[in-house]
């Protein structure tokens, strides 16, 4: 028998076998590590909510609103951090807690709003300009979001009521529309297309509109309305979903007939006109019963017009709410 | 076979990252605003992103030429159901406040609900046959027959997201496009198997040249 002298290896140059195996366990352990890594890098990535703060300016002199016209609340405010990182602006996400960093460097200033239609005196307003046009005040309103979460909300602003009185609507406007900045340099949901039709537009029927409950708002808990809030002058209807409190006006327009919608339009078996808060008329893919009050453990029961029913159920007496959802 | 042991420890190690992690910001509040809607939301998510890769390791075995790859398949489509039974559970305990009549309610009045809770059911029948034990009783065929319902119960899932959204669709049709794709990948493997499968080199049969 012939025994072939190998000269490939020598026997010193085979690997040690513990070496070999702990470069194994290393190789392991390294690919284990990696990998965990990277999942938890993409959990990270896709599903975990803003921690990023927002501030506003403060305002000065801003006035309590009347016991009278609006109604106190015993329940505990929302933090603020919840209110400026739960947001509903589809402009720049459909994520609610990705909004705030969205919406981070929005320009509000130079910012002007025409009002205009059946009114006696157009007017192109300079939003400083605006915000004078009436005291500002705090109003703690409750918010309730078609999506069946609220919110308790310390707002600053004043009644639209003061704003259309400076305008002097004519005896022939009957409705009020309203629009939202479309800037696709701003705003990607915009600047890409699709998700609703853009610009956003809402309204409301004039007496809803001249409701002294209606609020023009530029704040929140004292201070300028973060952009994700809506910055810097958006619309807050309390007995209504949150949807109809419009963001970032730009155009106010008097109507003799009722304005397009921008929910109504993307879905109209969905989201009516009137959108009053109504535990009663379910959404078709949800229950309206209850809402997830957001910073609480445990859902809560939903109050008819959102617990403003002595304020504007004389708003409804004659219209059937199941109809005119 | 290659050992696969390894390879299946990594794979599960990975499959519980995203449940450690929701486990860690649920102990540190960091859920957001709406921690309920946020787990709810995130283990549906999860549960159709794990369906979906369990369906892809057909495909990728077949068109890489890599039969080892079905040892993970079974591990992926468990983990979906895990996934899928706590959005299950916490939407009963948290959203419908651990009434079932609120949930039973829910299941007969919202279309979106219905074919949520459909498609979870689908996947009990399929968990329960998963061991090998249940393979051999059934026999390949018949478990291979009842298993496609995998399809169906991934589909329904992307189906109760889509119905779900307000007006945002893109990503459940993200889902049901990935979902489409490893379907069309099996019935153009049925019937073109050369086109779309490479043959494992080492399964090849030797020809032995026998006079």
């Amino acid at each position: 028998m012939l025994i072939k002298k190998s000269e490939a290896i020598k026997a010193s140059e085979i690997t040690d076998k513990d070496v070999y195996l702990s470069r194994r366990l290393f190789l392991r352990g390294a690919a284990l590590a990696a990998t965990t890594l990277g999942t938890g890098w993409l959990y990270r990535h896709f599903a975990t909510p803003s921690q990023e703060s927002a501030a506003g300016e403060k305002i000065a002199d801003v006035q309590t609103a009347s016991g009278a016209t609006v109604p106190a609340i015993n329940d505990a405010k929302t933090s603020y951090q919840d209110i400026t990182h739960y947001n509903n602006f589809y402009e720049f996400s459909t994520d609610k807690e990705a909004v705030a960093s969205r919406a981070k460097n929005f320009i509000t200033r130079p910012w002007t709003v025409e009002v205009s239609g059946m009114v006696h005196k157009p007017k192109t307003f300079d939003l400083d300009e605006l915000i004078k046009i009436a005291p500002l005040e705090e109003r703690v309103y409750r918010h309730r979001c078609v999506e069946a979460w609220s919110m308790i909300i310390p707002w600053v602003g004043f009644p639209l009521a003061k704003l259309l009185n400076e305008v002097q609507p004519t005896s022939q406007a009957k409705y009020v529309a309203f629009q939202t900045l479309a800037d696709p340099n701003q705003m990607p949901n915009v600047r890409k297309g699709g998700v609703l039709d853009w610009p956003y537009v809402e309204g409301l029927r004039l007496d809803e509109a001249l409701h002294p409950l209606t609020l023009l708002a530029t704040g929140l808990y004292g201070e300028t309305l973060p952009p994700q809030n809506g910055a810097p002058l958006r619309l807050v209807v309390p007995w209504k979903y949150g949807f109809k409190g419009i963001k970032s006006i730009v155009k106010i327009r008097l109507l003799e007939n009722e304005p397009p919608t921008t929910w109504n339009l993307d879905n109209p078996r969905e989201y009516g006109f009137y959108s009053n808060v109504n535990p009663s008329v379910d959404h078709p893919r949800w229950s309206q019963k209850t809402e997830q009050r957001i910073g609480e453990f445990g859902r809560r029961d939903t109050l008819m017009f959102n617990g403003y029913s002595e304020q504007v159920a004389g708003l409804y007496s004659d219209l059937d709410l199941r109809k005119y959802f | 076979m290659k050992d696969t042991r390894f390879a299946r420890f990594v794979i599960f190690v990975n499959c519980t990252v995203p449940l450690v992690l929701l486990l860690h910001d649920t102990y540190y509040h960091r859920l957001g605003a709406n921690p309920s809607e946020f787990a709810i939301r995130t283990t549906g998510t999860l549960a159709l992103l794990f369906l979906i890769i369990s369906l892809a390791v057909t495909p990728l075995r077949k068109a890489l030429g890599q039969p080892w790859m079905v040892k993970f398949r079974r591990m992926l489509g468990l983990f979906g159901f895990f996934y899928a039974a706590l959005h299950l559970l916490i939407y009963t305990l948290l959203d419908r406040s651990a009434s079932l009549r609120a949930v039973i309610e829910d299941v007969t009045k919202r279309p979106f609900i219905t074919v949520g809770m459909a498609s979870f059911l689908m996947l009990v029948p399929l968990a329960i046959t998963s061991t090998q034990k249940m393979i051999k009783r059934l026999g390949g065929k018949r478990w291979n027959r009842l298993h496609r319902l995998v399809y169906v119960a991934a589909a329904g899932g992307a189906l109760h997201y889509y119905m779900l959204v307000k007006a945002d669709t893109r990503e459940p049709l993200l889902f049901a496009a990935a979902l489409a794709i490893f379907l069309l990948y099996r019935v153009a493997n049925k019937y073109l198997p050369k086109y779309t499968e490479r043959k494992p080199a080492r399964a090849q049969p030797r020809r032995v040249q026998n006079v």
